[in-house]
Parts: structure tokens; sequence; C-alpha cells
């Protein structure tokens, strides 16, 4: 057996500002070479694992700690910050926090800069790291010139440029398309191979982190690890779906088809699932047993854009001639990878931008003449981050501010800001300061404060990035419930399953115009505009093709359908 | 100095410094007098003295402030830029006692931030601006002491409202300690 | 949005000068232009700096808008000097000689006409340097100069930081102010001031609250990379002086050292036609 590398022996934290301790009585062993899944819900404790892991705690954090972390045989508490972060390199969720350097190269020398590195060295051992993460091509480029994705791989080269032995992802996928995202594992799985590093993932995407095969998924919740198995025992387990962690999508259609997974079905990747003959026809069985849903009936058309064209002052065409049409009570998502033109064309819609050609019409009437000011009042746009939208302390002022812009006051002012808040659930707060929030709160508390103003369509820009299964049903099902009451909800986002599960239509965008208009299900099987968008096919599809149902597209359809309909009370 | 700067602290200096830069470059509010605008960077750079400390609010001003004037081209005016370093240092001073970081700001607390930036303002371009004028320009008395009045005024309405109100929104949105109960 | 300081890469012997030698001279020569107000050195000092220019293959295009700012900003100095102290230059150079009256205590005369030149010129003298400096030095370039020489590599690094997160800040004021507008927020001319900050407040609020926490964020990753470890650090984009480096920098020494000599042996900052 190889030797431990990381050793938690009846660990616990208790944060200064907490009542309570985050980790409790943990025990884990981790070996050298191996590469472990960390998942849990919110809340559960994984991030401060991390932070016992790689020496935040007990250096950075102030709290109360009990038991021992062993580094490769070394206790934590009795090293410095420095001495484990040569140990544990750390990627950072938030690749913009942790791009320090002006240009790609500085960034990655900056752990050997602070080491008093000689200049020549650095050049060599920059260019291995680049080469490393594939991006030496790109060594003089400013972090704004980057994608998400390779400002990522730089983070990744900035810690493996110190040759640490054990490497720790903090929710990796968390920012990143779907395309991305696989990229993002296949090369973690690369890396690790190579240069036979120990490496620890914390992602909660089960699905897309189990991409490439890990060793053991540790689930925690409330402090504790409530699982340490191989990846097919645990998912052959009910415990993923008691902790409200989303087990992968085409094992809950084997499960509706009747199929219980077993560990020895090799169930932690589409690729390499084992299915008899027999399981394969239950399945069949069940896509021709199960009967396709009505088509929902046409409405009235809301907002038309027709040969919407966008160019920015530096003369960079983002929107060449976009069309589309969003009918009222619709709930639609846009997709497609970044700088497609997504958000240009939602800021264009907002009138935050002014397109050079082309038309907007809402409600038939033409919104071209209209301020900003007077969108908001038909069209609501919610950021991704609810913190760039608050600005008040009290949650009622909060809510209010648009009203009072507009001179709405006194009682009306109060009726309006006051449905609002039941509407999002808040009614019981509105006395709150809003620092009191969780984060899913303060997103309602911004969507609040756009649905005072009454408007018929809103727009939400990744209404669930970062979020984990349980807030991102949380924060979905709100929103369909405001579907329900008749306001027509346009996403811009990178989740696929979102897209799947509550969106009949997504419009997706790719170097500046629709390359596909059409159901989630359809986008998904098309292989080409799947290529394009940087999006990901659907395990579904995969699944249907292996065990040969006849009609792999309305396999997807049936599947999403029938799922809505066992989760819709 | 090296030992004394944390790690934050150097991280406060550079995002402080690029909020001063952005609020200084690109945010021009309007102003009764033709020509003119109001800058709000010094509510930002009182805030963010009180919060980080007397050498924080030195370089954020210095840095700041000399990046503003790079950026403008019309040379680093190092007599203004001087007196933002030493308006972020006093500042910093002033509020050393005041835990704004530990959600502490209620009414004593804002009466004694609005007293200090008034004070570091008056002290600031009512003397430092307009002496080191004088020490290298040697520019007329009168034409110097009334540019540091009219500044002064200025930045000194403009911290009362933007500094007040940042105070107010940071303390608040600091969980009072040994309150959570829960949290990732 | 990415080239707010207009840095021009374009090879020249300037460019291939250190930022560090850049920063020396720029400092040496600014002090210069501030301690003397000895005309014949003001004059040479911008013939200089145009020479200079030439070297640098930066055209007058490239710093055109930058140039009309400074052209207008010195102008309206100049009017104030002028309207608030009519005959300071009377007090500074001890003679009177009236050309003519415009009105009032409005008068011209020749010391006040030659404090303006020398006033103009102390800008000719300072200002194409710092243009100089901006256009020919890489931003990445500029912390590793100021560790050079002297400043705290912590210091210098913190305005790496300024630069590098400057773009960044700027996009989020950007987006937050487009939000708020849409809300209502509007600080045109249309408003009260107080109104008009309160509006400003309601956009700094969350861009600032956002950077605090985007200080925790940063400061734990650069802690986890070793930052503030040891005495000393060094620079991926430090460079080495060369024989052309300590060449410039002795000139501008020399230059300082004349300056400051001038002024000594005179016993004034002034050079004196009228005596």
């Amino acid at each position: 057996m190889k030797k431990p590398v990381i050793e938690l022996d009846n660990f616990t934290w208790q944060y200064a500002a907490q009542k309570e301790p985050t980790l409790r009585e943990l025990s884990l062993t981790i070996r050298e070479g191996e590469k472990v899944l960390i998942c849990g819900p919110s809340g559960c404790g994984k991030s401060t694992l991390a932070h016992c892991l790689n020496g935040l705690i007990p250096f950075s954090y102030h709290g109360e700690m009990h038991g021992s972390v062993r580094i490769l045989g070394k206790e934590t508490k009795d090293l410095s910050l420095f001495d484990v972060s040569k140990m544990v390199g750390t990627v950072l969720q938030d690749a913009d926090g942790q791009f320090v350097g002006l240009t790609v190269a500085e960034d990655i020398a900056f752990a050997l800069e602070n080491d008093n590195v000689a200049q020549s060295e650095l050049f060599r051992r920059v260019d291995e790291a680049a080469d490393l993460v594939d991006i030496k091509s790109h060594l003089r480029h400013a972090p704004t010139e980057l994608s998400g994705g390779q400002k990522q791989r730089v983070s990744l080269a900035g810690v493996m440029v110190d040759n640490v032995p054990i490497l720790l992802f903090d929710e990796p996928l968390a920012n990143l398309d779907p395309a991305t995202g696989k990229q993002a594992i296949e090369l973690i799985d690369e890396i690790q191979k190579k240069t036979h590093t120990t490496v620890v993932i914390i992602e909660h995407r089960l699905e897309d982190a189990l991409h490439r095969d890990v060793d053991r998924v540790i689930l925690m919740q409330d402090g504790r690890i409530v699982a340490d198995a191989a990846p097919d025992e645990l998912l052959a387990s009910e415990l993923l779906r008691a902790q409200g962690i989303r087990e992968p999508l085409y094992l809950t259609a084997l499960r509706h088809a009747g199929v219980s997974p077993r560990p020895d079905m090799c169930l932690h990747n589409i690729e390499s699932l084992r299915l008899d003959d027999g399981q394969k026809a239950a399945v069949r069985r069940w896509f021709h047993e199960t009967p396709a849903a009505p088509k929902a009936p046409e409405r009235p058309v809301l907002l038309e854009a027709k040969d919407i064209r966008f160019a920015y002052d530096n003369g960079f065409e983002a929107l060449h001639g976009v069309s589309l049409t969003v009918r009222e009570g619709e709930m639609l998502a846009i997709v497609g990878r970044n700088g497609a033109g997504k958000s240009t064309f939602s800021k264009v819609v907002c009138g935050f931008e002014r397109q050079q050609e082309g038309t907007l019409t809402f409600a038939g009437q033409s919104l071209d003449a209209l301020s900003i000011k007077e969108r908001a009042d038909r069209i609501g746009y919610v950021m991704q981050n609810p913190n760039q939208m608050i600005s008040k302390v009290q949650i009622f002022d909060e809510v209010a501010l648009g009203l009072v812009t507009r001179g709405v006051s006194g009682e009306v002012q109060r009726r309006r800001v006051e449905d609002a808040l039941r509407v999002c659930g808040l009614y019981p707060f509105r006395n709150w300061p809003v620092s009191a929030l969780s984060f899913g709160q303060k997103k309602r508390v911004t969507i609040a404060s756009i649905l005072a103003l009454d408007p018929k369509m809103i727009i939400l820009d990744e209404p669930t990035a970062g979020q984990d299964f349980r807030r991102y049903t949380e924060i979905m099902e709100f929103l369909r419930e405001l579907n329900a009451r008749g306001v027509t909800v346009v996403m811009i986002t990178h989740d696929m399953h979102l897209m799947l599960e509550y969106c009949r239509r997504a419009a997706v965008f790719a170097d500046g115009r629709i390359i596909a208009d059409a159901s989630p299900a359809d986008v998904l099987t098309d292989p080409d505009v799947v290529a394009r968008a940087n999006l990901r096919e659907t395990s579904l599809y995969a699944l249907a093709v292996r065990c040969g149902v006849d009609d792999p597209r309305a396999f997807v359809q049936r599947f999403i359908d029938h799922d809505r309909e066992v989760r819709e009370p | 100095m090296n030992n004394k700067l944390s790690v934050k602290t150097v991280v406060a200096i550079g995002i402080g410094a690029a909020l001063f830069f952005v609020c200084g470059r690109f945010i021009a509010i309007p102003s009764p007098v033709p020509n003119t605008s109001i800058t709000i960077q010094y509510g930002v750079l009182a805030f963010m003295a009180s919060v980080f400390g007397p050498i924080a609010g030195a370089l954020i001003g210095l840095i700041g402030h000399a990046l503003v004037d790079a950026s403008w081209g019309w040379g680093i005016w190092w007599s203004w830029v001087i007196a933002s370093a030493v308006f972020g240092c006093l500042m910093g001073v002033g509020m050393r006692k005041v835990a704004l970081a530990d959600g502490v700001c209620g009414k004593k607390e804002l009466i004694r931030f609005n007293l200090t930036q008034v004070v570091c303002h008056v002290i600031c371009w009512g003397v430092v601006a307009p002496v080191l004028d004088i020490l290298i320009y040697n520019e007329p008395v009168e034409k110097l002491f009334t540019q540091g009045l009219v500044a002064g005024i200025g930045n000194a309405v403009t911290t009362a409202v933007i500094g007040t109100l940042l105070c107010v929104a940071y303390a608040k949105a600091k969980p009072q300690k040994g309150s959570l109960e829960k949290e990732d | 949005m990415i080239n707010i300081f207009n840095y021009i890469d374009r090879p020249s012997p300037i460019h291939r000068l250190t930022g560090a030698t850049k920063l020396v001279c720029l400092l040496l020569w600014s002090l210069a232009a501030m301690v003397t107000y000895d005309t014949r050195i003001l004059a040479l000092m911008p013939v200089a700096a145009l020479a200079l220019f030439a070297v640098s293959k930066i055209k007058f295009r490239d710093v055109k808008a930058v140039f009309w700012v400074t052209f207008v900003f010195m102008v309206l100095n100049n009017v104030t000097v002028y309207l608030f102290s009519p005959e300071h230059g009377v007090s500074v150079y001890g003679t009177r000689t009236l050309l003519f009256t415009i009105a009032g205590p409005y008068t011209v005369t020749a010391e006040q006409l030659f404090y303006h030149l020398n006033l103009i010129l102390k800008y000719f003298a300072s200002i194409p340097l710092l243009l100089l400096f901006v256009c020919t030095t890489d931003p990445s370039e500029f912390a590793a100069s100021l560790n050079r020489i002297g400043v705290s590599y912590k210091v210098a690094y913190s305005v790496a930081l300024a630069l590098r997160y400057i773009p960044d800040i700027q996009r989020s004021y950007h987006d937050i102010s487009q939000s708020q507008q849409a809300r209502g927020i509007e600080m045109s001319k249309k408003e009260s001031l107080v109104k008009r900050l309160k509006a400003a407040s309601a956009i700094l609020i969350p861009l600032i609250l956002s950077s605090m926490d985007r200080i925790e964020v940063i400061s734990n990753a650069m802690e986890l990379r070793g930052f503030g470890k040891g005495k000393t650090r060094t620079w991926y984009r430090g460079r080495a002086f060369r024989a052309a480096d300590i060449l410039c920098m002795a000139l501008c020494a020399l230059l300082l050292a004349v300056s400051i000599l001038s002024t000594a042996l005179r016993g004034s900052r002034y050079f004196n036609p009228f005596i």
C-alpha cells in the first residue's frame, strides 16, 4: 500500500465567529497518487476542509481546532502557511482572483519569484509549466484577453511550476462552459498521470467531475464524512440523492426504466457503463410505454428582435443580424460560449447598448425610442452576482429603490414592495438588513427589486452559477412559480441541466449569430450545434444509443417530460 | 516596512488604488460650475483608509492619484499627489481606534469619521497642497489657496455623503461577532 | 479598456532601456524642472525632450489627444494665474516695465509676460518626459523597476496589482452602473447635487463592497503562492542595467546638478534679465 500523504485524525474546527464547529471529528486518509473527489451540499464544510488542507486554516482564519491534520507526515499547525503551500498547490474557484500577474508568464512565475528563484531559471520553468497546460502561445497575454478556461490553465500552471506533490482543486467547474469544463477534467487527469501527483477535487457537479476516473468519492454532510467509497458503490446507493447531490442523468433514466444500478455495472461513466440485454430492453420498453407530452399551445409574441446588428466603439461587431422571438409566458434559455454575443444581445434588449441596425418590438410597441429606465418597466434584468446589485442596507429599501426613483411613494409603494417580497418568499424578512441573508436569498432580493416594477419579462444572467443542487433547485423552482404567474423568463446559462429541465426552448448563440433555436433536447443531441457552441452532448443521448432506442432524440425529450412530471406535484 | 505590511494590506492598497483610479478617471458627476466635475474618489479613499489604516491610506492616495495624473498625461502634479497621500494617512490615523471591520458603526463613529475627514481635507488642500505648489511653481499665493479651498470644500462634501454611506453599508454587511449559526 | 496608459510597443533605444532607468531619469528630470526657474535651462529641456521623442519612434499622432488635454490645462492655468495676480512677475523679478493696461488692475508688464513664459516652459520641460515614460515603459516592468530603485517589493507589487485590476474594476463599474440605471438611478444634471451624489453611491456601494470580498480572495491566493515569505523576491520581467542605462542616469543626474548649482550660485531660482 502506498504511503499516506494527507491524514486527518479526529479533526474538529470551529470558526471564531461561529457558534458551532464547521468540521466535526473528521478522519480521512489520502494516499500518494490517489485521485479523490470530495462532494457534498453547500454548507457541508467541504470548502473549510480545503482550507485545512492548504494551510489557510489555521494560518489565515481564526478559530479553534482539535485533533490533527498531517500533510506528508507533518502536523500542519507546527509548520507555516508557506511550508504547507510548498506541499499543496491550490487552484481556486475564482480564476480572476488567483490571476495576480499582469501577463500569463508573470502569473505562472509568481510562486517562484517569491522564492527568489534566479531569472534564467524562471524563464525555463515557466516555459515548462506553460507547455504542460498548453498555454505557451499566450505567455505575453493579459488576463483580459483570456477566456475562463485559459485563466484556469494559467492558475494550474502557476501551482505546477513549483512541483507540488498534492494538487487541490476548489470547484474547478463552477465558472466554465460545459465543453471547457470537460476539457478541464481531462487536463487534470492528464497532468496527474504525467506527474504522479495526488489530486483532490472539490466539486458538486458529480456527472461532469466523473468524466475521467477517480479513485474515491468522499461525501460530506454537516461537517462529517458520510461516505468514503469507490464511485460505483456510492452511485449505486441512495446516499447521493438523500444528501441533495444530483446523480448522473443516465442513472436517473435507468431508475425510471426500472433498472436498479449495481456497483458492478461500472456506473461512474456512461462510456464504461455495462448493461446486459435485459436492461437495454427495459430502457427501450420504458421509452415505448411512456407517452409523449402534448405540445404547448402557441402564445402571442412578446418580444421580437429583427436583424439586430451591434458593434462596440472599438469596431468589434458582437452581433451580426440576430433575430429572436420570445412568446408570452415562455421560459427560454440562451446558451453559447463566452463572447458568443449572449450578454451583448440582452444588453441591447435592455437598452444598455444601442443596436446600429435592426428593430426591437415589445408587445407590439417599438422599444427603440425608449430609455433604459423606460424599458426597465417592461423588461427586468438580473445580474449574475447579487452583490453587484444591492446598494441599500435594508431589504425593504432595496426593493423600493426602483419605485422611489419613479416617484411612486406612500401606500402604493408599500403595497408594491410587499407584493414583490411575498412573491419572493421574503415578506417575513422585510425589516432585516440584506447582509443577514444567504446568497440564494440575496438573489431573490434582487429579483424582488425587479419585480416591484412589474415587468412582463425578466432576463437573468446565470441565475444558478456556483450554486449546489439544493440551492439551484430552490432558485429554479422559484423562477418556475414566477413563470406560472405569467412572467416571461429568459435565462442566459452555461448549465445544460438547467435548460433541459426547465426550458422548453433554447436559443444557441455562436460568433454573434443564433445557430439554433429549438427544444433543449434537440439542441443537445445535435453534434454540430454542440461543437460550435461549446456545449456538451447529454449522457441521456448516449444511453439511448447504447440501448438501441430507435429515436434517441425523442428519448431525451421523453425523459425530460417524464422527469418533470414525476418531480412536479 | 517590508515586515509590517501584511499580504492583505498589500492587496488592499492595490485594489484601493485601482478603485481610486476608476473613480477619479471615469466617474464624473456634472457640477453646477461649468466645465468642472465633482470627484468622488476621496470618499472612497477616506473609507479605505478607515478600514485598512494609515499606511494603506497613504499609499492608496499616492498610487491612485499618480496613476490618474499619468493617464491624463498632464504631468504628475506631485504637490497634489502628495496631498492625497497625506489625506489617506491622516484619515487612517484619525480612524485608528474605530473597528469598522467588526461591524461597529454607530452615530459616534460617523461623527468621528466626518470630523476627521473635514480636518484632514482642510490640512491637505488648505495647507499641504498650496505650500508645495508655492515651493515648486511659485504661482501666486491667492490663486493656490483659492484652488485649495474650492477643492477642499468639494472633496469634504463628497466625502461626507459617499464616505459615510460606504462606512454604514460596509459595517452593516459584516457579521456581528459570534452571531452566526452556520455558513459556508 | 486595456491600454489606458498608452504603452506603445515599438522597438527603439528608449524602449530597450530598463524600466528602472527610465523611472530614475523621470524622477531626476522632474526634480530638475521643479527646482529651477532658470529660463535657459527650462528652454533647453523641451528641446532635449523632443529629441528623445524622435529617438523613441513615438509619433505626434500617438500622443495627440493627451497633448491637447495638457495644452488646454496649461492655458487655463496661465489664465487663472493672471486673473489672480496680474503683477506676480513684478514681485518675482523686482522691476516693473509697464507695457499697457487692459482695464483696472489688469496691466501687462514685461515681467509678467516673462514669468508666464517661464511657467509655460516649466510645463514643456517636465511633461514630455512623463509622456515618453508612459509610452515606452511596459506596465509589466514597472513593479520590478520600483523594487530595483529601492521601493519595498510589497509596495511595488501593490502598484502591479492596481494595474492588474483596473480593467476588472472598470468593467464591474460599467455593469453595475447599467443595472442601476435600469432602476432609475441617474447622475445627470437634472438632479440636485446631493441626489447626484446619492446616485453615485448607489453604484459605488455594490462596487466597493464586492471589491472588499475580492481583497480577501486575492490575498488568500497570494499567500498560498508564498507572497511575503522572504525579505526579497525576484521578477520575471526585471532586467539588468547595461552601459546605456548607466549613461542615461548619469546625464539626468548631471542635469539635476546643473539645475541645483545654477540656483545655488545665483542665490535665486530665477534667471533675471531685468536687472
